[in-house]
C-alpha cells in the first residue's frame, strides 16, 4: 500500500451560499498521477487552489503527510505550480525564471546554475536559456513553465490546465511528454483539466467532480467501462442512455424488452432494482450488421465519417436514436443515410447506472 | 469623379485639426522664434543674455528642482493608489478611480486657492496648529518651495496615476500568485515579479507629470507669491512688467527646447528598456 502524500478532508469552499467544493475527501498518493476532471463551475480549479494555498478553505483541512497545511500560505507548501497561461514573468528570461524559485530558497549560485541548465535538459529546452518568455510559442513557454515548477524539486506538482491554450497535435504530443516526465521523476502530479482525453491518456487515478462534489473516481479504464451515473458517463466519452423494462430477473441476470424483442442483460454487483433499468450503452459497443442479422432492426438516420471510425446515427422506434460508432476497416455494412439495418451487443455491454433517469 | 486613394481620404478627415493647429498654434510658435532673434536688434542677443543673467540660470534651476521633487512625490503617492485600485478595490474600483478623476472637474486656479486657504499665515492650519498650541507663531507653509511643490504634487497626482493605472490593469494576478506558489514571500513577489513589470507606466507617469510641471504656472504663481519664481511666471514678468518681448520669447524657446531634450532623453531611456526586454 502506497504512503499518502496529502489527505484532503471535508473541504468545503463557499462563497456567499455558492458551494464551490462542498464536502470534497480525496487521498493523494505518493508518487500518482492524480487528475481532477469536471466541466467548469465543478470546482476542480477550486480544489487545486486550495490545495496551493490561493484560496483558504471555509471547512475542512489539508494534510501533507500527516501535517495540517491548511492555514499555511502558499510559499511555504513548497508545491510547484504550472498555470493556465503558464505566468511566466515576462520581464525575466528563461533562464531567470527558471532560476527565481531556486533564488527565493537561497540557494548557491553555483547550484542554482547547474539545476536550471538540468531542468533545461529535461524539457529539451537548453538552446534557449536566454530568450524572453515572449519570444517562444505556446508550446515552447508551456516547457518552461513546466522546468520552473520542477526546477526546486517540489514534492506535489500542481498543473491547471496546462494544455488547454495549445492546438491539438501539440497537446497530443506534451500529453506524452508530460506522463514520460512524471514515469521518471516519480514527484506527485496533480493535473485538472476538462479535457477527457488528457486524463484518460495520463493518469493513474481520474476524480471527477461536478457540482463541486466527487462524483467518481478510480483509474481510467474502470471509469470509462463503468460510469456510475449519467453524468460521467456521459462526460467521460460518448454514451447512448436507455431504459429498458426487465421483464424477468433471476441474480445478475436480467431479461429486458424493446418493441417485443427479450434480450439477456447481466449487471454484476448491480444494486438496482425496479422494473426500469437506466443503463448507459457506449457507441462502439453496438454492432450494426445487415436487417435482420442483430437483435433489433433501424433505418440509418446520419452517417459522419472520421477516418478510423464513422458515427452512425440509427433511428428505432421505441429506443428513438442511437449513436453507434463503427470501425471503418471492418464494416459489416456501408451505413448511408436512409439504408435499414440492424444492431445488436454483447450481454455485459450495457451498463446499469445508478442515478436512475436524469 | 475617381476614388481619392485611402491615405490621402483620411487627411482630409484630419484637416480641418491640423489647419487649426498650424494657424493658431504653429505659426504663432515660429513667430515667437522670430521675435526672439529680432527683438530688440537682430541677432542672438537675447541669447546671450539668457545664458549670462544668473536670476535666469536660478530660475531655471528652480524649475528643474520643483518638476523633480513634484514628480518624485506623485509617483510614490501615486503608485500606492494605483496598486491598491487595481489589485484591491473589487466593487469600489469604478468609485476610486472616478475620486481620481474628480479634481480634473475642478478648475486648477479654484484647487490652488484652496490651498492658499490651507496654507496661509491664517490659514486653517495654521490656526489650528496654534490654537492646539502646539506652536505659538504662524509657520511660514506658503509662498516658498514647500508650498509650491506641495500644491503642485496634488495638481499633478492624477496624471501620474492614470498611466500607471492603465500599465496595472494589463498585469495579470496569476503573476504574483505563480511567484508565491514557486515560494516568493509577498514582498518577494512584489519586488521581483510584480513591479518590474509596472516599470513603463511609472515611466509615461513620470515623464508626463515632470514636462506638465516644467511649464506649470498657476499653482506656482499662487503658492508661490512672487518669491518663488519658476521659468513661465518668468517669462511673464518680462513679457508683462517688462515690455521684454524678446527675452521673453527667447525664455520660451529655452523651456521648449529644454522639455524636448528631456522628452527625448526620456525616449531614449525608454526605448532602452523595451530593447533589454526583447533581447535578441
Amino acid at each position: 500500500m502506497p504512503d499518502k502524500i496529502l489527505t484532503i478532508a471535508n473541504a468545503t469552499k463557499r462563497y456567499g451560499p455558492v458551494h464551490a467544493l462542498d464536502r470534497v475527501s480525496l487521498d493523494v498518493e505518493e508518487g500518482e498521477f492524480l487528475t481532477l476532471l469536471g466541466p467548469s463551475g465543478s470546482g476542480k480549479t477550486t480544489l487545486l487552489s486550495a490545495i496551493a494555498g490561493f484560496a483558504p478553505l471555509t471547512e475542512g483541512r489539508i494534510d501533507l503527510r500527516g501535517r495540517n497545511i491548511s492555514n499555511e500560505p502558499p510559499e511555504h507548501r513548497d508545491f510547484g505550480m504550472v498555470f493556465q497561461g503558464y505566468a511566466l514573468f515576462p520581464t525575466m528570461t528563461v533562464r531567470d525564471n527558471i532560476a527565481f524559485p531556486l533564488k527565493v530558497r537561497k540557494r548557491p549560485a553555483s547550484e542554482v546554475r547547474k539545476r536550471v541548465d538540468e531542468c533545461l535538459g529535461l524539457v529539451q529546452m537548453e538552446d534557449f536559456a536566454e530568450r524572453m518568455p515572449a519570444q517562444l510559442s505556446g508550446g515552447q513557454q508551456q516547457r518552461i513553465a513546466l522546468a520552473r515548477a520542477l526546477s526546486f524539486e517540489p514534492q506535489v506538482l500542481l498543473l491547471d490546465e496546462p494544455l488547454s491554450a495549445l492546438d491539438k497535435k501539440l497537446r497530443a504530443d506534451l500529453q506524452w511528454e508530460l506522463k514520460s516526465l512524471h514515469d521518471r521523476l516519480g514527484v506527485t502530479f496533480i493535473y485538472v483539466t476538462h479535457d477527457q482525453d488528457e486524463a484518460l491518456s495520463m493518469s493513474d487515478r481520474v476524480v471527477i467532480l461536478k457540482d463541486g462534489r466527487i462524483q467518481q473516481q478510480g483509474v481510467p479504464d474502470e471509469l470509462y467501462k463503468f460510469p456510475r451515473t449519467r453524468f460521467v458517463a456521459d462526460f467521460l466519452g460518448k454514451s447512448n442512455f436507455l431504459d429498458l423494462p426487465v421483464t424477468a430477473r433471476e441474480g445478475d441476470e436480467m431479461t429486458c424488452r424493446i418493441g417485443g424483442t427479450n434480450f439477456p442483460v447481466t449487471a454484476p454487483g448491480a444494486t438496482a432494482s425496479g422494473d426500469v433499468l437506466n443503463v448507459a450503452l457506449r457507441p462502439e459497443r453496438i454492432r450494426l450488421g445487415a436487417p435482420g442479422q442483430e437483435l433489433l432492426d433501424g433505418i440509418v438516420r446520419q452517417v459522419s465519417y472520421l477516418g478510423e471510425r464513422c458515427l452512425v446515427l440509427v433511428d428505432h422506434a421505441e429506443v428513438g436514436p442511437l449513436m453507434i460508432s463503427q470501425p471503418t476497416w471492418k464494416a459489416e455494412v456501408t451505413p448511408k443515410a436512409g439504408l435499414p439495418v440492424s444492431f445488436g451487443w454483447d450481454v455485459d455491454a450495457p451498463v446499469i447506472l445508478e442515478d436512475g433517469a436524469a | 469623379m475617381p476614388r481619392l486613394p485611402d491615405t490621402l481620404r483620411y487627411w482630409f478627415l484630419v484637416l480641418p485639426a491640423l489647419a487649426i493647429m498650424i494657424v493658431f498654434y504653429i505659426w504663432p510658435l515660429l513667430g515667437i522664434w522670430q521675435i526672439s532673434l529680432t527683438e530688440p536688434t537682430r541677432g542672438l542677443d537675447n541669447y546671450t543674455r539668457m545664458f549670462d543673467s544668473s536670476a535666469v540660470t536660478t530660475s531655471f534651476i528652480l524649475t528643474f528642482r520643483i518638476a523633480f521633487k513634484t514628480t518624485i512625490g506623485c509617483l510614490i503617492l501615486g503608485y500606492i493608489v494605483a496598486y491598491v485600485i487595481s489589485n484591491f478595490a473589487g466593487r469600489v474600483k469604478p468609485l476610486m478611480v472616478a475620486l481620481v478623476l474628480l479634481p480634473f472637474w475642478v478648475s486648477v486656479l479654484i484647487r490652488s486657492f484652496s490651498w492658499i486657504v490651507l496654507l496661509g499665515r491664517s490659514g486653517i492650519v495654521n490656526d489650528t496648529l496654534i490654537s492646539s498650541g502646539m506652536i505659538d507663531s504662524p509657520l511660514r507653509l506658503m509662498h516658498n518651495e514647500f508650498g509650491v511643490v506641495l500644491a503642485m504634487i496634488h495638481v499633478m497626482l492624477p496624471f501620474a496615476v492614470l498611466p500607471m493605472l492603465a500599465n496595472m490593469r494589463g498585469i495579470s494576478g496569476a503573476y504574483v500568485d505563480a511567484a508565491r506558489g514557486l515560494g516568493a514571500s509577498e514582498f518577494t513577489a512584489f519586488a521581483k515579479v510584480y513591479f518590474p513589470q509596472t516599470m513603463p507606466g511609472v515611466m509615461s507617469g513620470a515623464l508626463l507629470v515632470f514636462v506638465l510641471s516644467l511649464g506649470f504656472y498657476i499653482t506656482p504663481a499662487l503658492l508661490g507669491g512672487g518669491r518663488i519664481l519658476m521659468i513661465s511666471e518668468y517669462i511673464t514678468y518680462q513679457i508683462q512688467e517688462f515690455l521684454n518681448w524678446g527675452l521673453g520669447s527667447a525664455l520660451s524657446v529655452g523651456l521648449l527646447v529644454a522639455t524636448a531634450v528631456v522628452i527625448a532623453l526620456a525616449a531614449r531611456f525608454v526605448n532602452l528598456r523595451s530593447a533589454l526586454l526583447e533581447r535578441k
